[in-house]
C-alpha cells in the first residue's frame, strides 16, 4: 500500500481574543447530544455534557480543551488502552476498555478530562465525525471572535507568524512571549485595531 | 424542528446557494450578480452569523443590569441563576417581553406620527394633507361615540385626533377608547377579568420596561400578562388608529389591479423606491413625482419614461394598495433592488431598514436617503420631511433622485424580467363592499363550511428559512382546503409576486372556496394592506364574532407568521392571541431556554385568553396543524366539518 502522508492539522488556542462568551462550550455540548442540534439538545436526559471549558485566569479568558499531545501522557499512563489514538492522531477514549481509574486526569498536563461514574471519561474527541466529513470541529465554528482557529498547522503558523512580524515591525513585539495580555484588551483585538 | 438551512447553503454549490435561498426567481439572478459586483447581501452575512449564540436563540442572557451579562447553562451544569438570582424563566420571560414592547412601541409610535398629521389638518399647518375619505371619517367617529350632525369635517378631525392623541398618555384605569369602541363585548369581558385591559399606549410600554428592569417582576406569567395587554394597546389602539387615520387621510382601499417584483424597475425612467413604513411620506413622495417640472427634467437628463416610483416593505404596501404603485419586493429584496443598478434613490422612513443599504448603495450610484429625525444611517443623505411643507420637501427628494439619473451606469444595470399581476386592496370596508354591503355570505359561506375558515397570515421574510417558500407552501396547503386567507406585510407582497392574489388563483383552491370566490370575482387570498393593518384582521374577526354573537376565540379562525424576524411581529402575534386567535410562529422564538415560558405561551394562555402560539418550522406541516385548529373549532360550534 502506498503511504498517505497525513497533513498535520491543529487547533490554534489563542487568548488575546477570547471574549468569554461560552459558545464553544454550547457547541460543544450540542455536538456530543444525540439530536446534534441545540433545540433537541437542551431537551436530552441526561444532558449532553461540554468538554471544552472557558477559564477565566489573571483576567484573561481561556478556551481549555484537549491539546491532543504527541506524546500523550494520558495516552502512556492509560494501564487499559483505554486512551489511544486514532489515525489522524486525535487521542479519544474507548469506555468500554475504561476501568475508571482517573490515571489520565492524573497524567493531563491540562487538566482536560473529566470523570463521572456513569460515562467514565468523557474527554474531548476533536469532532472527529465532523473532521471526517470535512468539517472544523464545533468549537472552532463557534467561536465568534477565532480564539479558536482550526487548519493546517503549517498556514496556521504562517499566518500567526505574519500577525507577529507584522507587530515587529511597528515596534509593539515582545519577543518569546507565547501567551500575554492583550496590551489595549481583547476588544481592541477584536476590532483589529 | 430546527431549521437548519445555514448548514446546507454553507455546503452548496454557488448555483444552489442561490436558488436555495428563496423561492423567488429574481433572487438568485441578482445574488449572482451581487457576487460578481462583489458585494455582501443579507444571506452572505446571515452564513457569516453561523452558527449564531446558543445562549440567544434561547433566550437565557440576561444583560438588564450592570451586575451582569448573565446567562444560564442551559444543560445545567453551570449556574441556573443571574447574579440577581433570576432564572432561566425570569430572564427569557422578560427578554420576549421586551421585544413584545419594543414592537407596541414601534407601531404606536408610527400611529402617533399619523395622529400628529392628522390633528395638523384641523390645525391648519399640515397644509399638503387633507380629508380623503369621508365616509371613513364619520363612520370612525360615530364609532368612537363622537357626534357629527352638523359639524364641518375638520371638526370631526378634531375630535377624532384628539381622542387618539390621548390614547398615548391618558391619565386613569379607563380602557383605551379605540379599543372601547372597536372590541367586541364578549372579549372585553376576558380581558376585564384577567385585569389585562390596556390603559394607555405608552404607559404600558412603559411599564413593561420597569417590569423588566432589575429587580421587579420575576413572574413569568405576571410578565406575560401584562405583554398581552401591551401588545392589546398595539393592536386595538395603536395600530388601529394607523390605519384608520391612514385611511381618512388618503383613502380606503379598495380593489385595484397592480404588478409586484423587481421586474417593475424601468431602464427608461427614474427609479424612486419608497421603504420603510409611514404613508404620510410615501404617498408625498408619490404625489411629487407626478410634478411636471420633474417629469420633464427627467426626460432632459435621459429619462425617456419619466419618474418611476416603486414601493418597498409596508410603505410599499401603503401606496401599492391606495394608488396601485407597484411593489418591487419584500424585506430580504431591498438590497438586490440597489443591486440591479437602476434605482436612482431609495427613500426610507423607519422600521425594517436595513443599514447595509448604505453600503450596498455605495458601489453604485444610488443614493439613499433618510427623511426621518428618529432613522439616521451613517452614510445617507439625510433630508428631514417637514410635514409642515410635506409636498415641497418630497419635490426636493426626488429632484435630487432625478439629478442622480446621470450617474446610472448602464454597463452595471440588470433588472430581472420577472413581475406579476395581483388584485390587492382589501380593506374591511371594499371586502364588505364586494359582499353586497353585509357580512351574511361570508359568514353563511363559513358557517356552512363552503369556506372552512379564515386564516390571517402576515409577517416579514427571514433568511433562517428559504425566503417567500414558507408563505407561498402554507397560503396554497390553506386555499387547497377551503380556508379563506388574508393577510398583510411581507407575506402580502410574497402573494403578489407568486400570483397568489390573481383572480385566477381560485383555481388553486377547494371546491367550496372557489366557488365563492369566483362569485364574488376575488382571489382566494387577500390583502388587507401593511403590517400595522393587521388592525383590520382585527376589525374583520370582531365583526364575524358579533353577527354570530360568539366570542372572538370560537371562530374557526387561526393566525400565521411563517417567516416572522421582527420585534413588531411579536407585538401582533400576541395580541391576536389575546384576541382569541390561535398563532402559528414559523421561526422558533427565543423562549425555548424556559419550559415554563413555553408552557405559557403554548398552552396556558389558551385557557386565559383562548389563544396560543404554536411554532412549526416546516410550512406543510404548519398548514395541517393550522387546519385541525380550524376543524376543532367548527366542531365545537357545531358546523359541519
Amino acid at each position: 500500500m502506498e503511504a498517505v502522508t497525513i497533513p498535520e492539522y491543529l487547533i490554534y488556542v489563542d487568548p488575546s481574543r477570547c471574549v468569554g462568551c461560552r459558545s464553544c462550550e454550547l457547541a460543544c455540548a450540542v455536538e456530543h447530544s444525540s439530536s446534534k442540534t441545540l433545540y433537541g439538545a437542551i431537551a436530552e436526559l441526561p444532558p449532553p455534557r461540554p468538554r471544552t471549558k472557558v477559564i477565566p485566569a489573571d483576567g484573561i479568558y481561556v478556551p481549555m480543551r484537549c491539546m491532543h499531545c504527541d506524546p500523550a501522557p494520558c495516552v502512556e499512563a492509560c494501564p487499559t488502552g483505554s486512551m489511544h489514538k486514532t489515525e489522524e492522531g486525535f487521542v479519544i477514549s474507548n469506555p468500554r476498555k475504561c476501568i475508571g481509574c482517573r490515571t489520565c486526569l492524573l497524567a493531563c498536563p491540562f487538566g482536560h478530562p473529566s470523570y463521572s461514574s456513569e460515562n467514565k471519561v468523557i474527554k474531548c474527541d476533536h469532532c472527529v465525525d465532523r473532521i471526517r466529513a470535512g468539517l472544523p470541529p464545533a468549537c472552532v465554528e463557534a467561536c465568534p471572535t477565532g480564539a479558536l482557529r482550526y487548519g493546517r498547522a503549517e498556514e496556521l503558523l504562517d499566518e500567526e507568524k505574519r500577525r507577529r512580524a507584522l507587530e515587529l515591525i511597528l515596534g509593539l513585539g515582545e519577543g518569546g512571549v507565547v501567551y500575554r495580555k492583550a496590551r489595549e484588551g481583547a476588544l481592541h483585538a477584536l476590532l483589529g485595531r | 424542528m430546527e431549521e437548519r438551512i445555514y448548514e446546507r447553503l454553507m455546503k452548496a454549490s454557488r448555483r444552489e446557494f442561490y436558488e436555495g435561498v428563496s423561492s423567488d426567481p429574481t433572487v438568485p439572478q441578482l445574488l449572482e450578480k451581487a457576487e460578481r459586483d462583489k458585494i455582501e447581501t443579507v444571506w452572505h452575512r446571515y452564513l457569516a452569523q453561523q452558527p449564531q449564540c446558543g445562549f440567544g436563540l434561547l433566550g437565557v442572557c440576561c444583560r438588564n443590569c450592570n451586575m451582569g451579562p448573565c446567562r444560564i447553562d442551559p444543560f445545567g451544569y453551570g449556574p441556573q441563576k443571574g447574579v440577581c438570582g433570576a432564572t432561566a424563566d425570569t430572564i427569557v420571560a422578560r427578554n420576549l417581553m421586551r421585544m413584545l414592547a419594543a414592537g407596541a412601541a414601534a407601531h404606536s409610535d408610527h400611529a402617533r406620527d399619523i395622529a400628529e398629521v392628522f390633528m395638523g389638518i384641523p390645525e391648519g399647518w399640515a397644509k399638503d394633507y387633507g380629508i380623503n375619505d369621508r365616509e371613513k371619517l364619520v363612520a370612525v367617529a360615530e364609532r368612537l361615540g363622537i357626534e357629527t350632525d352638523g359639524k364641518d369635517e375638520k371638526e370631526i378631525a378634531r375630535e377624532i385626533a384628539e381622542i387618539a392623541l390621548m390614547e398615548f398618555g391618558k391619565p386613569g384605569e379607563d380602557p383605551l377608547k379605540f379599543l372601547e369602541a372597536y372590541a367586541p363585548e364578549k372579549r372585553k369581558e376576558v380581558w376585564k377579568k384577567l385585569g389585562i385591559t390596556p390603559r394607555a399606549i405608552d404607559r404600558e410600554v412603559t411599564e413593561m420596561m420597569h417590569r423588566t428592569h432589575m429587580g421587579v417582576d420575576a413572574d413569568p406569567l405576571s410578565l406575560i400578562a401584562h405583554g398581552l395587554r401591551t401588545a392589546l394597546a398595539d393592536g386595538w389602539s395603536g395600530s388601529l388608529m394607523a390605519t384608520e387615520l391612514s385611511d381618512i387621510m388618503f383613502g380606503t382601499p379598495k380593489p385595484i389591479k397592480v404588478w409586484a417584483n423587481l421586474g417593475v424597475l424601468r431602464e427608461d425612467a427614474v427609479n424612486i423606491m419608497v421603504h420603510g413604513h409611514n404613508p404620510v411620506l410615501s404617498m408625498k413622495i408619490v404625489e411629487a413625482a407626478k410634478d411636471p417640472e420633474l417629469n420633464e427634467l427627467a426626460k432632459k437628463l435621459g429619462a425617456t419614461g419619466g419618474i418611476n416610483v416603486v414601493g418597498m416593505c409596508c410603505t410599499g404596501n401603503e401606496v401599492l394598495v391606495r394608488l396601485g404603485i407597484p411593489v418591487a419586493g419584500n424585506l430580504l429584496q431591498q438590497e438586490l433592488a440597489i443591486i440591479t443598478g437602476a434605482l436612482e434613490a431609495v427613500v426610507v422612513d423607519y422600521q425594517c431598514i436595513m443599514p447595509a443599504l448604505v453600503d450596498v448603495a455605495s458601489c453604485y450610484h444610488t443614493k439613499v436617503i433618510t427623511t426621518e429625525p428618529k432613522t439616521h444611517i451613517p452614510g445617507a443623505l439625510h433630508i428631514e420631511f417637514d410635514k409642515a411643507n410635506a409636498l415641497e420637501t418630497a419635490k426636493e427628494i426626488v429632484r435630487v433622485a432625478v439629478e442622480n439619473f446621470p450617474n446610472r451606469r448602464k454597463d452595471r444595470v440588470f433588472i430581472p424580467k420577472e413581475k406579476m399581476e395581483a388584485v390587492v386592496g382589501f380593506s374591511v370596508e371594499a371586502i364588505l363592499k364586494a359582499l353586497g354591503g353585509t357580512l351574511k355570505p361570508l359568514a353563511e359561506a363559513l358557517k356552512v363550511g363552503k369556506i372552512k375558515g379564515i386564516a390571517g397570515v402576515v409577517g416579514c421574510t427571514n433568511p433562517k428559512t428559504r425566503h417567500d417558500y414558507s408563505h407561498v407552501t402554507i397560503t396554497k396547503e390553506l386555499i387547497k382546503n377551503d380556508v379563506l386567507v388574508v393577510g398583510t406585510g411581507c407575506w402580502a407582497i410574497t402573494m403578489s409576486k407568486a400570483g397568489l392574489f390573481k383572480p385566477e388563483a381560485a383555481e388553486l383552491a377547494g371546491p367550496g372556496l372557489k366557488e365563492v370566490c369566483k362569485s364574488l370575482g376575488i382571489p382566494p387570498a387577500l390583502h388587507m394592506g401593511s403590517c400595522v393593518d393587521c388592525s383590520r384582521m382585527l376589525v374583520a374577526i370582531a365583526a364575524l364574532a358579533d353577527y354570530f354573537g360568539v366570542d372572538m376565540s370560537d371562530l374557526p379562525v387561526v393566525g400565521s407568521a411563517p417567516e416572522w424576524m421582527s420585534e413588531k411581529a411579536v407585538s401582533i402575534g400576541a395580541y391576536f392571541v389575546a384576541s382569541g386567535v390561535p398563532v402559528h410562529l414559523g421561526t422558533v422564538p427565543p423562549v425555548l431556554g424556559s419550559k415554563r415560558v413555553v408552557e405559557i405561551l403554548t398552552e396556558e394562555a389558551e385557557k386565559l385568553v383562548g389563544g396560543k402560539f404554536f411554532v412549526e418550522t416546516d410550512p406543510k406541516k404548519a398548514a395541517e396543524a393550522m387546519l385541525n385548529i380550524i376543524i376543532e373549532k367548527r366542531k365545537r360550534l357545531g358546523w359541519p366539518v
